[in-house]
């Protein structure tokens, strides 16, 4: 049993002789346009089923929902107006002003301060639109690898977390160990796009996997023969940048810096810090608001770093329940 | 004291997902009960010479612990893989070192209630030479089903805390203690219907004790709670079940302690009993799905915990950095 909180080496952690260096992603939603070439190019190269029934979910250009057991990549539409905007520069301060530790050198003086520049669209109201393409976060500690009892989840060489279709028995457990509702069992779908009109209206056919837990592999496949996960690759404006976990995070935190530098203060990063409750994230990810207006949580924790407390709490009810039981025999007559 | 914080989210959309299970499940929080008191009675009937007492404690573990391994299976998404369960042994897996607990209560409880089977179609089971072997094991078979009836009534509730469900997680140090209490008077109550009043004191002295634990760790429980997650607990469905779990308890328990030794009394507080039980399982399970659906539970306490340890002072451990 490896560590079950505070930062680590995950890979190290799971006993891998021959490590890779960790794989991750930095996802920068300052640069995403909501193109959703990532969702597609997701679907295609894990032939993943539809999710859903086509249905218009009526949440700006968000028709997909959710991360699910069929969409492994999601992408969020926020819409906002000045005064959330102003809300999310002031959040933003207040997180530079705890006086977090910073890594590199002190951020270079502003060259322009886009924070007063006029950046409205004409004849638009004062909006800003978030996109934001969320994935599975390939936790340091992931609670949906902790508590798997079949070992069908697996840590993977690159430090990832990859459910074998084989193992998998259904259980459903995983899906409650999640902090960040990733994964899911899959129930239903259809497995594959039509190619011709006529299959469209055809009978479904048959859905791989279903009834078993499935999620992001961060393109478990395409690692090892050193490929790009897909939807890095179809990403057209490198919003989704993947690389080495080390770099992808220095990356973050340069571009961060770089927007603070610029006045925007509202940029944040989420999970590049190894001192929280799941010892950091394999996915990073810059934002532009505090991450429930995204649908992430505020202050995730991975509930088996509190597993040994609750042994210890089971023991002794345990313990109660004999003696309950010992003295119900041996105890006066009722 | 920390400011109420604004509740924002994503198109009022869940943060996480609440397991997939059914109420075979919930079913199962109580059959694993119930099997695990009745094999501690069955152990003190067989240790205290009250032979009625022990043939029916141990035919009730058997019966409840096989149709819980049944509505456990059935819950699974593929069924026909249930013995994966037993590929690895998982210490961070309470489901994992559930189901070889579970496994191991089995045999022993088995073996007991084979024993009694036996017994009772005066020795016609078709056992041949084993017939010996059966007679020599049964008596520590007593014992190896009740070494592990704690542990199985004991983690479910692990199982449940260790999830990021908002209201299971938050009820993780005082669950068990609910659990077991619902295991002993469940089990109890189930003798107590059984077995005629002479044989059955014992039942009735633990299902008054499992009544005072059932009420005091659930009392203490919903008080140490962060006050919104223990919301589900209150609300709605679940909330009627827990509330009426807790009346049938109390008025199980006054049955017996005032009635317990006349028949009828003794059977009607036994049913009372098993019924506060079960509401006590499918409304602690239902209060965790809702909160899981709910994303309230999952960003209003997070919220406030990350903004209390700043408050203290402690900046370093939060996941939204500035840099």
């Amino acid at each position: 049993m490896g560590q079950l909180s505070g930062p680590t080496d995950p890979a190290a952690d799971a006993h891998w002789e021959h490590q890779q260096q960790r794989k991750g992603f930095f996802t920068d939603t300052s640069i995403c346009i909501g193109c959703k070439a990532c969702e597609v190019a997701c679907k295609e190269w894990n032939h993943n089923p539809q999710d859903g029934n086509l249905e218009l979910l009526g949440s700006s250009y968000d028709n997909t929902g959710a991360l699910g057991a069929s969409t492994w990549r999601h992408v969020a539409f926020v819409e906002q107006g000045q005064e959330r905007i102003t809300e999310a520069r002031k959040s933003g301060r207040a997180l530079v002003s705890l006086g977090m530790p910073r890594i590199g050198p002190p951020a270079t003086a502003a060259t322009v301060d886009l924070a007063e520049a006029d950046t409205t669209p004409p004849d638009t109201a004062d909006f800003r639109w978030l996109m934001s393409s969320d994935v599975c976060k390939h936790c340091t500690h992931a609670g949906c690898l902790d508590v798997c009892p079949t070992g069908a989840l697996f840590r993977t060489e690159f430090g990832t977390v990859v459910v074998q279709d084989d193992v998998c028995n259904g259980c459903g457990t995983c899906v409650a160990g999640c902090p960040f509702g990733v994964i899911e069992r899959r129930s239903d779908g259809t497995v594959k796009v039509a190619s011709k009109r006529e299959e469209q209206h055809a009978e479904h056919p048959t859905v791989p996997n279903v009834g078993i837990a499935q999620k992001c592999t961060l393109c478990y496949d395409r690692l090892v023969a050193d490929e790009t996960p897909a939807c890095a690759k179809a990403c057209p404006t490198t919003s989704i940048k993947f690389g080495d976990h080390d770099a992808m995070v220095e990356t973050a935190r340069e571009r961060v810096a770089d927007l603070h530098s610029k006045g925007l203060t509202e940029a944040r990063l989420y999970g590049a810090n190894e001192l929280d409750g799941v010892g950091g994230t394999g996915s990073v990810f810059l934002l532009l608001d505090e991450p429930e207006v995204y649908g992430l949580p505020p202050d995730p924790r991975v509930p088996t770093a509190d597993l040994p407390q609750m042994y210890r709490r089971a023991g002794m009810a345990v313990a109660g329940m004999v003696a309950a039981a010992a003295l119900a025999f041996l105890g006066g007559k009722a | 004291m920390v400011p109420e914080p604004e509740f924002t989210s994503y198109y009022g959309r869940p943060v996480v997902k609440p397991a997939p299970w059914g109420d075979d499940v919930a079913a199962y929080l109580f059959l694993g009960g119930v099997a695990a008191g009745s094999a501690l009675l069955g152990l003190g009937g067989q240790l205290t010479g009250r032979p009625t007492l022990r043939r029916n404690a141990r035919l009730s573990s058997l019966t409840a612990v096989g149709f819980g391994a049944v509505a456990l299976v059935r819950d699974l998404g593929r069924p026909e893989r249930f013995l994966n369960m037993l590929r690895t042994l998982k210490l961070t897996s309470p489901m994992s070192v559930g189901s070889w607990i579970l496994s191991a209560f089995s045999i022993g409880t088995s073996v007991t209630a084979v024993a009694e089977i036996d017994r009772l179609s005066g020795t016609r089971l078709p056992l041949g030479p084993l017939r010996t072997l059966l007679q020599a094991v049964e008596g520590p078979a007593g014992f190896e089903a009740a070494l592990f009836a704690g542990p199985l009534a004991a983690y479910t509730a692990v199982l449940l805390g260790d999830t990021a469900t908002p209201t299971w997680n938050a009820a993780h140090e005082e669950l068990p203690f609910v659990f077991v209490s619902s295991a002993a008077l469940a089990s109890a109550g189930l003798a107590m219907i059984t077995t005629p009043v002479h044989e059955a004191g014992p039942a009735r002295n633990l299902a008054m004790l499992g009544v005072v634990g059932d009420v005091v760790a659930t009392r203490v429980m919903e008080h140490r709670m962060d006050p919104i997650t223990a919301e589900p607990l209150h609300q709605g469905k679940a909330g009627a079940m827990l509330k009426w779990s807790e009346r049938l308890a109390i008025a199980g328990g006054l049955g017996t302690l005032l009635g317990g030794r006349h028949r009828v009394v003794a059977a009607a507080s036994g049913v009372s009993l098993l019924a506060a039980s079960a509401l006590t399982r499918f409304g602690v399970f239902e209060a965790g799905l809702a909160s899981a659906r709910d994303p309230r539970y999952t960003i209003e306490p997070q919220k406030n915990r990350l903004a209390a340890r700043r408050a203290a002072g402690i900046t370093g451990d939060s996941i939204t950095t500035a840099s």
